[in-house]
């Protein structure tokens, strides 16, 4: 039970104990140094390589596994699915076989279907780390949020935290709710019906309540978490506008003044402005959003670290 | 009597109070050899060689009345043996919040040994700068004969000549119950 993360993929926070979390953080936190550093690398990983390989857009996240790649001094490639053979028809299992013919010690896989990544673990002898699939998780999405809440709270368990916004189509909902409800804190989402899953709650065992609008939620929580509204899948109608949206939904400094004084507000990015977040609580001195990408590369960091830098014991 | 890793005891060659005359005795060669605690750093290898950093920086204190700059580094990162030494070890931190382009480093460890560990440390700190100089300084040297690499130590608390199969076991009380250096024979199975 208290062993740390020995594992050599990492597929989502679902199947990880506290212990593991806790010792994946605690990594992290070592590796921050690293990234205030002039020189800003260490030898560890030189001569392993590691691709990332994402069938869906993404800026920050392949940016943050790149230089977490780089900075360890292995060698990091990327491949996005626009310049990859699977337009030209090639089968997710063969793409993997062929890069793993290739012989990379990691694959960073990201994709719009949930199971990808545990499919390609299965095939592939290179370490597979999970950097979001579907609507299932993205686990270091969710242990960079814990390491910026760690920081500013110096704990997580029994802290109130409030999940605002489209629960349904969210991975980094599914990852946080699994890590911090195994680490003790109490997380309550909201959001509009039709995006917060009635049965939401049997997710987890325990510690997770869903409410019926937004305010409850926020009332004197200590970490307000916003999704980003994923406008690109909103073409079915889940609420009427963006606007009604805003209104209803939205985090205004008014609404976040119903949270304790010391609250801080998380947002995974790319933020609409105006839409679920307003301008002046993101760029408000309780916002840690740029924090929560400073520990991202950290994070990465440890994670490539921890599934590359020796035979799992 | 053998322990819980089946080593068996063989002889405490120090105890706290010869431990703290050779801390002293390394402190004042390291501020005889350097004329004071101008521009010293003290940089300790985790883990044991942390607190013996520290013990040898208050006792330059003493001396000088001027603390020299002490900082921590840790050498995981920068291991020879990441691939060989099976599940990952543990990440601590380093530590060192003042520049040291021009100091006067004083690397600290328990034991030398192999001199792999001082390589890592050397490779690391050169990623941080260009310091004037470096030494070394440890509590037990088990000779030259075991050295894996041309690195020697410029103070020494003591040199004991000792066999592959012995380990020498420097308990500190940051960590363990009592103040002492052991030696332990590994039992040929």
């Amino acid at each position: 039970m208290n062993k740390p993360f020995r594992r050599r993929d990492l597929l989502g926070i679902r199947n990880l104990s506290a212990a593991e979390i806790v010792g994946i953080l605690d990594t992290a936190e070592n590796f921050r140094e690293i990234n205030s550093r002039e020189i800003k690398k260490v030898p560890t990983l030189r001569g392993k390589t590691v691709i990332n390989l994402f069938f869906e857009n993404s800026t920050r996240t392949r940016t943050s596994f790149e230089l977490a790649a780089k900075r360890l001094s292995a060698d990091a490639i990327n491949i996005s699915v626009a310049s990859s053979s699977v337009v030209k028809g090639e089968t997710l299992i063969d793409t993997a076989m062929n890069l793993d013919a290739m012989s990379p010690d990691c694959i960073v896989v990201r994709h719009s279907s949930a199971g990808v990544p545990h499919q390609l673990a299965k095939v592939s002898k290179a370490a597979i780390i999970n950097a979001g699939d579907g609507a299932n998780e993205h686990p270091t999405q969710a242990l960079l949020d814990a390491m910026t809440i760690r920081e500013h709270k110096k704990k997580i368990e029994n802290l109130e935290v409030a999940i605002i916004g489209d629960i349904l189509h969210s991975r980094v909902a599914r990852s946080n709710i699994h890590l911090l409800t195994k680490l003790g804190a109490k997380v309550r989402v909201a959001g509009p019906k039709t995006l917060v899953p009635n049965d939401f709650a049997y997710l987890v065992e325990n510690n997770l309540e869903v409410c019926s609008n937004i305010e409850e939620a926020i009332e004197a929580a200590d970490v307000v978490m916003i999704l980003r509204i994923q406008r690109e899948r909103q073409d079915s109608a889940y609420f009427p506008t963006l606007r009604e949206y805003a209104i209803h939904y939205g985090l205004t400094q008014e609404r976040l003044n119903l949270a304790k004084p010391d609250a801080i507000v998380l947002h995974p990015g790319p933020m609409n402005r105006g839409i679920e977040i307003a301008s002046e609580v993101a760029d408000g001195s309780r916002s840690l959003i740029l924090d929560q990408v400073k520990y991202g590369v950290a994070v990465r960091m440890a994670v490539l670290y921890l599934a590359t830098g020796g035979n799992p014991g | 009597m053998a322990d819980e890793y089946g080593l068996v005891e063989k002889s405490k060659i120090m105890d706290a109070a010869r431990m703290k005359r050779a801390l002293s005795r390394l402190a004042s060669e390291i501020v005889e050899e350097n004329q004071g605690a101008k521009d010293l750093y003290i940089v300790g290898i985790r883990r044991r060689g942390v607190p013996l950093a520290e013990r040898i920086s208050a006792k330059i204190e003493e001396l000088e009345g001027e603390r020299p700059l002490y900082g921590i580094i840790d050498i995981t990162l920068y291991r020879d043996d990441l691939s060989t030494v099976g599940a990952n070890p543990i990440v601590n931190r380093t530590e060192l919040d003042t520049d040291i382009e021009d100091k006067k480093i004083i690397l600290v460890d328990d034991v030398l040994y192999t001199g792999r560990t001082i390589r890592a440390a050397l490779d690391q700190l050169m990623d941080f700068g260009r310091p004037k100089k470096v030494q070394l300084a440890v509590l037990i040297d088990r000779g030259r004969e075991h050295r894996e690499l041309p690195i020697q130590a410029d103070y020494i608390g003591k040199t004991v000549p000792t066999k592959k199969a012995e380990i020498i076991k420097v308990m500190l009380k940051e960590y363990d119950d009592e103040e002492a250096v052991w030696i332990y024979e590994r039992p040929i199975l």
